[in-house]
């Protein structure tokens, strides 16, 4: 069943959203949008680095990922602008990995990969990492998820509670990392911010409960992959943007809905 | 934090010669308190005079430059902030928040709303509570953890006078339920002077403190916030009056009063 690259890539849609839904329900919650774009972007001088040293994809990006999400997070405990401060380290991330991609003549091509994902390309490893990866976040949230909601709600009665909201903000920190680092095949590094964003924000408007929110965003994202799949297979569409757009539509619909 | 030790000493938690600065401004100086079991403490002072800042440090939020703060070993704080602000991005209802961070039975749940007078919100989205509302779910909240000591800061902020009276008197009968010591931060003189056992003056040091009489009549306590002759005293009788004759709940105090 695994020989076929349409399960293959279908898989790693909806593995993808078990980490995403949750994830991206606390990047609405805590306004994080940009930081996750600040930290999306890393991922694209992930590669470079990655290419530059012969170690594996993943790990490059994962390593770059984290120091960018652990910078960001640093500076915003120091109260810096944040909204200056990320828009100039995301996109600077961005660039400088543009740019040292383009010292690798044989990436050059398969740059809108990495930019735009390729799902329809996923191996039986990328697989196995995606899901990997993503059950490690859904753990790692459903493990911290009582403190990372109490904190998210205040840090001070969180602090008064016993818990470290600084260390609740580093869970969330490497979940980012992680996410980035298998999303980056799957929707490619423009547009993981958006895969966390908007099905969470679809969710929003249907759910009553955070914990319903989160499972409605696992749901939403996992359609938002297989109907983007099938948009890109049929319709020879880039994916990750694929993706998105169904996300967006599903979105609208919601919106539309919900007004009614 | 050191622990105060157990049977010999009276109070639950203590500041000893306690410094807080943020950088090389020393917003609280040289603060010694003491707060003993069962009894009400409101910390009165104006805008800026480190009221808040000294619940924190107490709270073991903020950390102090000099001086300690004591705890009775395993001392249960009970926390409820200055208000909290619900994301509309956040589906939250009373139930499930009164769950945060420690999952609590229905039973306890339904006990604690009908205790501040909240029966039957518990489905109600925290986002769309009153002001008043809100300060009693978090006081119900922070009764559920059986506290010994309740910490609330500026409780009673955004209500009018009413909901005020009406606050307080729900401290008072918690404080009577339960045996549970209350610290209270106020920047309002009159209603929280009669809800109380013992005021403290601050002004980045404490000014004066004693009974509300005593401190009404201390001149420390006029000029901090700009009374004539007359002063608060006046204020305050005249206050106690009004609630007589509007019928408001009579306030059985077990400190002594100065009726006009």
């Amino acid at each position: 069943m695994l020989d076929d690259f349409l399960v293959r890539a279908g898989l790693a849609a909806v593995g993808l959203s078990l980490a995403t839904g949750p994830l991206g329900a606390f990047v609405v919650w805590r306004r994080m949008a940009y930081f996750g774009d600040a930290t999306a972007h890393a991922a694209v001088l992930g590669v470079a680095l990655a290419l530059a040293t012969d170690l594996p994809i993943e790990l490059g990006t994962l390593t770059v990922a984290l120091a960018m999400a652990v910078t960001v997070a640093g500076l915003s405990a120091r109260g810096w602008a944040m909204d200056t401060t990320l828009g100039v380290l995301a996109h600077s991330a961005l660039a400088f990995g543009l740019v040292a991609i383009s010292f690798f003549p044989a990436v050059r091509t398969d740059l809108s990969s990495y930019l735009f994902g390729d799902i329809l390309a996923v191996s039986r490893t990328d697989l196995a990492l995606v899901w990997l990866g993503s059950l490690a976040v859904l753990a790692l949230l459903a493990w911290r998820w009582q403190a990372l909601l109490t904190s998210t709600l205040s840090e001070d009665l969180a602090h008064a509670a016993g818990i470290r909201p600084d260390r609740e903000r580093l869970v969330l920190v490497i979940a980012l990392a992680l996410v980035v680092a298998v999303a980056l095949k799957v929707v490619g590094a423009l547009l993981i911010a958006a895969m966390l964003i908007i099905p969470a924000a679809t969710a929003r408007g249907l759910a009553r409960s955070p914990e319903a929110m989160a499972g409605l965003a696992i749901l939403l994202g996992a359609v938002s992959g297989l109907g983007g799949l099938a948009l890109s297979f049929w319709q020879d569409t880039p994916t990750g943007p694929s993706i998105v757009v169904v996300a967006a539509l599903l979105f609208a619909a919601s919106a539309g809905r919900s007004r009614v | 934090m050191p622990n105060l030790p157990k049977g010999r000493h009276m109070s639950l938690i203590a500041a000893e010669h306690v410094c807080v600065r943020y950088g090389a401004n020393e917003v609280l100086h040289d603060i010694s308190l003491q707060i003993a079991a069962g009894e009400i403490v409101t910390i009165l002072g104006p805008n800026g005079s480190g009221k808040s800042t000294l619940l924190r440090a107490l709270l073991g939020i903020l950390p102090v430059a000099e001086g300690r703060i004591l705890r009775q070993a395993g001392l249960r704080i009970g926390y409820v902030p200055q208000r909290l602000m619900v994301d509309k991005t956040m589906p939250i209802n009373v139930r499930r928040f009164l769950s945060l961070p420690t999952r609590v039975s229905d039973a306890a749940a339904t006990e604690v709303l009908a205790r501040v007078g909240m029966t039957g919100l518990g489905p109600q989205q925290m986002a769309a509570l009153s002001g008043g509302q809100l300060q009693r779910v978090l006081l119900a909240r922070a009764l559920l953890g059986q506290p010994q000591l309740l910490m609330l800061d500026e409780p009673t902020q955004g209500l009018d006078q009413q909901g005020e009276a009406g606050f307080y008197h729900l401290i008072e009968e918690v404080r009577t339920a339960t045996g549970a010591a209350v610290l209270m931060i106020s920047h309002d003189l009159h209603v929280v002077m009669a809800a109380s056992d013992r005021v403290i003056c601050l002004n980045g040091h404490i000014c004066c403190e004693g009974t509300p009489r005593v401190v009404s009549t201390a001149p420390e306590y006029r000029a901090l916030f700009g009374l004539g002759s007359e002063g608060a005293l006046a204020l305050y009788r005249h206050e106690h009056d009004h609630d007589h004759a509007d019928g408001h709940p009579h306030h059985h105090h077990d400190h002594e009063h100065d009726h006009a």
